[in-house]
């Protein structure tokens, strides 16, 4: 199998490896970049634990192949902070408890951060919606929700 | 995930011409299905060709007589497109009943059209499917069907169709515009685009090998006042359906001129009832004339063993997809 190079910009820094064609997003994230942070659930795009943003929007790591990533710019969990300070998100997560595992909470995370950068004050409603492929197995759904709310009410995002 | 071979291509004509010059390749747009069914082994292409470089089959553009969305058109895009909202709202909603965000922001257009069913004895490799090993036997028709078809199916396969956008499509009576080995385009009008099983339910469309869908075009029509989607399923959301709807009436005074009534969850292929439609043309749109569509439209159903549910439940949701159509005010 002969490998693509691609370049791919990962956390504002920019990357430029071989992938083998079969390899996924997720499987050059955390295994050839050692950002684990993005989690591997049920690897099959139905658990969400992988939820990356590729060019600001949210997608299933797991399901997209890396030679497919070319050119693209990623955002993972790894990339929220800065300066050593949580993003609102996770700052709001962390104060409700947003999370028992933690499994699920990188890719929770990132789905409410797309979220609120797309739509800043959401309704619960809105809030299940755009959570409902973040499978949470502890099912701690309401402090989690309590949690994208809480972010809704802190400062806007410092523009990344 | 076994290994393949990989090609990016640069335009339509290579795309055609890779997938075309072997018969284990395929097209690979969003991935969302194709990369699913790879890693539990049902799908196994020994080339994939990468249309994702193809942007000028992403966009949505007007057309003289309606709107042309190309293939490879995200989900999202489409669903939030202001002309898709504005004059398709069927659309953009049976879309946004479909699959979760992030799977809306990868999949496309085409890839939706050609998604394969979800029927679990096709996704296990341990068990006959025909679908999936032509001649091997249907375990869902003496296992558990509850998911499956009432409608049009055969017994060599019960299996389902299970996209949402699709439905709507057919409602709307949209072409299916594909651009051929030869390099030649045609159309398919959408309600001959996919198949019912027969005797060959490892053909889930009337595509042949190599044939590239690059753009799906609706015509403008009457049914933008009027119209609903509606999704019953297991969970309020990620979930296929059990049955769906798309409705769409088209009123002259007090009567109506025209009805589309199709059914997802509930056939091989998104099902237009003509039954439900030619009941309700002429008809005032009253609660007991929508009774009327929806016995008409499961007169023929022959439910399996375990979904003779989805006959009531198809009744009651296509008088309430009518209702709501009717509340509908964009």
């Amino acid at each position: 199998m002969r490998c693509e190079l691609i370049t791919i910009k990962v956390n504002g820094e920019e990357r430029t490896l071989a992938v083998a064609p079969n390899r996924t997003l997720l499987n050059l994230l955390r295994e050839d970049l050692n950002l684990t942070g993005t989690k591997q659930g049920c690897d099959d795009g139905d658990c969400g634990a992988c939820t990356v943003l590729v060019d600001g929007r949210p997608v299933l790591a797991c399901i997209k192949l890396a030679a497919q990533c070319d050119g693209c710019e990623v955002t993972t969990i790894e990339g929220l902070a800065r300066e050593g300070r949580l993003d609102r998100v996770q700052e709001a997560f962390w104060h409700e408890g947003g999370m028992q595992c933690g499994f699920c909470t990188p890719g929770m995370i990132m789905s409410s951060y797309a979220l609120l950068q797309r739509n800043p004050h959401p309704t619960e409603a809105e809030i299940r919606q755009a959570i409902s492929n973040n499978l949470c197995r502890c099912t701690g759904y309401t402090k989690i929700v309590a949690a994208v709310k809480r972010a809704a009410t802190f400062a806007e995002f410092t523009q990344r | 995930m076994r290994p393949f071979k990989y090609a990016r291509a640069t335009s339509e004509a290579e795309a055609v011409q890779l997938v075309s010059a072997t018969p284990t390749a395929k097209f690979l747009a969003g991935g969302t299905n194709l990369l699913d069914l790879m890693k539990e082994d049902v799908e196994r292409p020994t080339q994939i060709v990468d249309l994702t470089r193809l942007s000028h089959l992403a966009q949505i553009r007007p057309t003289l007589n309606g709107i042309s969305i190309g293939a490879l058109a995200t989900n999202a895009q489409v669903a939030n497109h202001p002309l898709v909202r504005q004059n398709y709202p069927l659309l953009s909603r049976a879309i946004l009943a479909g699959a979760s965000a992030q799977i809306r922001n990868m999949a496309t257009v085409g890839g939706n059209l050609m998604q394969r069913t979800r029927c679990p004895y096709f996704y296990d490799t341990a068990m006959p499917c025909n679908k999936r090993e032509p001649g091997s036997g249907c375990a869902a028709f003496h296992g558990l069907n509850r998911m499956h078809a009432i409608f049009g199916y055969s017994d060599k396969c019960i299996a389902t169709y299970p996209g949402d956008m699709a439905n709507a499509l057919y409602a709307l009576d949209a072409t299916v515009k594909i651009r051929g080995a030869n390099g030649q385009e045609r159309t398919i009008p959408i309600r001959d685009f996919h198949r019912l099983p027969g005797d060959t339910p490892e053909q889930d469309n009337n595509l042949q090998h190599g044939e590239l869908i690059v753009a799906v075009e609706l015509a403008k029509n009457d049914f933008a006042k009027h119209s609903y989607y509606l999704k019953v399923r297991d969970r309020a959301s990620y979930a296929f359906a059990l049955v769906a709807v798309a409705a769409a009436l088209a009123l002259e005074g007090d009567r109506i001129k025209q009805a589309r009534v199709v059914l997802g969850g509930v056939a091989h292929k998104p099902w237009r009832s003509t039954e439900a439609e030619d009941a309700l043309v002429g008809k005032e749109a009253t609660e007991a004339n929508f009774r009327a569509a929806a016995e008409a439209a499961m007169k023929e159903a022959k439910p399996l063993a375990h979904n003779a549910y989805k006959v009531e439940l198809g009744k009651r949701a296509i008088v309430l997809a009518l209702q709501r159509a009717m509340d509908e005010t964009i």
